[in-house]
């Protein structure tokens, strides 16, 4: 089960990553980022998590609750994910920008200097 | 350099990023065996201490307060890095959108989408409000409930038009709760400077656990920090609309 | 029996993943990066992250396919 779950984790990003590489077009790129961003809020749950826990929440519960699983992990992880989704769009509307200028969504055919 | 030639560097590095990360993994302790010893005594000691039920929900916003109000202005940082990426450059003019062949309007969307779409979001409405107000008794909050409140917006996008929910969108609201949001989180945070104690102290009345108004200044800093994530999403798309839907390069 | 429902979760987060990288349409992968973005808010459910699986569901499956075909939107109309 640990292999499983960290080698989910170490696969997400390699991915990513190698979907970022060899992207040849800059919108599958930054969704292929995002891809691997997911990776690291995983591996947080994951660290944080205790079999046979119940969520931090303790409202409602039966008569004997086991342990409760990590709350602090999971109050980084939230923030993780929201902002994790603006920092996308920010890439993405770097992304249109180019287009306008390029004309271009190939990353290969992108030039460094203006010609 | 060339197409190969990057693919075989990135092989190389991958296969040894692949190791180092297999190493490193492999030193964790096992899933699920053991939890950090902050987190069981904050576990044990929150709903005490705050008066809530959702840990979460008070480490975000009272025990590590500090570190949301850095993610805030990153949120916030990022949407004003949108609006100046995606503003209008010198070549290009605004103009609503119009079918393409002349005296035609576009048609309107079909009354079966029009009527899914106003269920939909008055739903996504009222959930929203259940989530802000309740961050400190169930899973749920600022964050949540923000993201919740600006995707009514765009469920009432995808069934209408654009200038339909144009109407929805005027700049000077989603700015200011952007950014009454994010000054909110500083001015509460002061609070606990004026009585005395630490910056973002919970210093107003803690009330009983189990009441919607627990948790001081954690329930506070909800609505503001929703008013903020909701703000920004908003503009996000409002600025992504505007790009699709209505500027256009000016034509020579 | 909550183990077996994280094994499973963890499988369809692998592949989904796997899926979203190889659809090279940007098209397409806007879809496929929903059913992503549900798997993952699936797994954070099986994980006990009510708070995080909340995030997740809004975030991964309505906002940012919605931003990714907005910018494909744009893309295609400036082709024209």
């Amino acid at each position: 089960m640990s292999v499983l779950a960290y080698g989910v984790v170490a696969w997400l990003f390699l991915i990513g990553i190698y979907g970022v590489v060899t992207s040849r077009n800059l919108i599958h790129l930054v969704v292929c980022l995002s891809v691997a961003q997911s990776a690291t809020d995983v591996l947080l749950l994951e660290i944080g998590y205790r079999s046979g826990g119940h969520a931090p929440v303790f409202v409602s519960l039966p008569a004997h609750p086991g342990p409760a699983v990590d709350a602090v992990m999971q109050a980084l992880a939230l923030t993780d994910v929201v902002v994790g989704a603006a920092v996308t769009a920010l890439l993405l509307a770097l992304v249109v920008q180019v287009h306008k200028r390029a004309g271009t969504l190939d990353p290969d055919a992108l030039r460094a200097t203006r010609d | 350099m060339s197409r190969r030639a990057r693919l075989m560097f990135f092989a190389v590095a991958a296969t040894g990023l692949a190791v180092t990360l297999g190493a490193g993994l492999a030193g964790l302790p096992s899933f699920g065996s053991q939890t950090s010893t902050y987190a069981a005594m904050l576990n044990k000691v929150a709903p005490l201490q705050r008066h809530v039920t959702d840990v979460v929900s008070a480490i975000n916003f009272d025990y590590r307060g500090l570190d949301t109000m850095f993610e805030e202005f990153i949120l916030l940082g990022a949407v004003a890095g949108i609006s100046v990426v995606l503003r209008p450059l010198s070549d290009e003019t605004r103009q609503l959108p119009a079918d393409k062949a002349p005296e035609r309007s576009i048609p309107p969307p079909s009354p079966a989408v029009w009527l899914l779409a106003v269920v939909l979001g008055s739903l996504l409405v009222l959930i929203s409000l259940e989530t802000f107000t309740h961050g400190t008794l169930t899973p749920g909050g600022g964050f949540q409930g923000g993201v919740v409140l600006a995707s009514a917006l765009y469920v009432v996008y995808l069934g209408t038009n654009y200038r339909t929910v144009a109407r929805f969108q005027p700049a000077l609201l989603l700015e200011s709760a952007d950014g009454v949001g994010a000054s909110g989180y500083v001015f509460i945070g002061l609070l606990g400077l004026l009585a005395g104690t630490a910056f973002l102290s919970n210093v107003i009345g803690l009330g009983g656990t189990g009441n919607m108004l627990s948790g001081g200044t954690i329930w506070a800093l909800n609505l503001v920090v929703g008013a903020e994530v909701a703000g920004s999403f908003a503009i996000l798309a409002a600025e992504f609309l505007d790009q699709t839907a209505v500027i256009r390069t000016r034509r020579r | 029996m909550s183990e077996a429902l994280i094994a499973v979760a963890l499988v369809w987060v692998a592949v989904s993943g796997t899926a979203v990288v190889l659809t090279r349409d940007p098209l397409r992968q806007a879809f496929t990066a929903g059913f992503f973005g549900l798997a993952l808010a699936f797994l954070y459910l099986s994980l006990q992250s009510g708070d995080v699986a909340l995030s997740q569901i809004v975030v991964g499956a309505i906002a940012l396919p919605l931003i990714v075909l907005l910018s494909l939107a744009k893309v295609r109309k400036d082709q024209e």
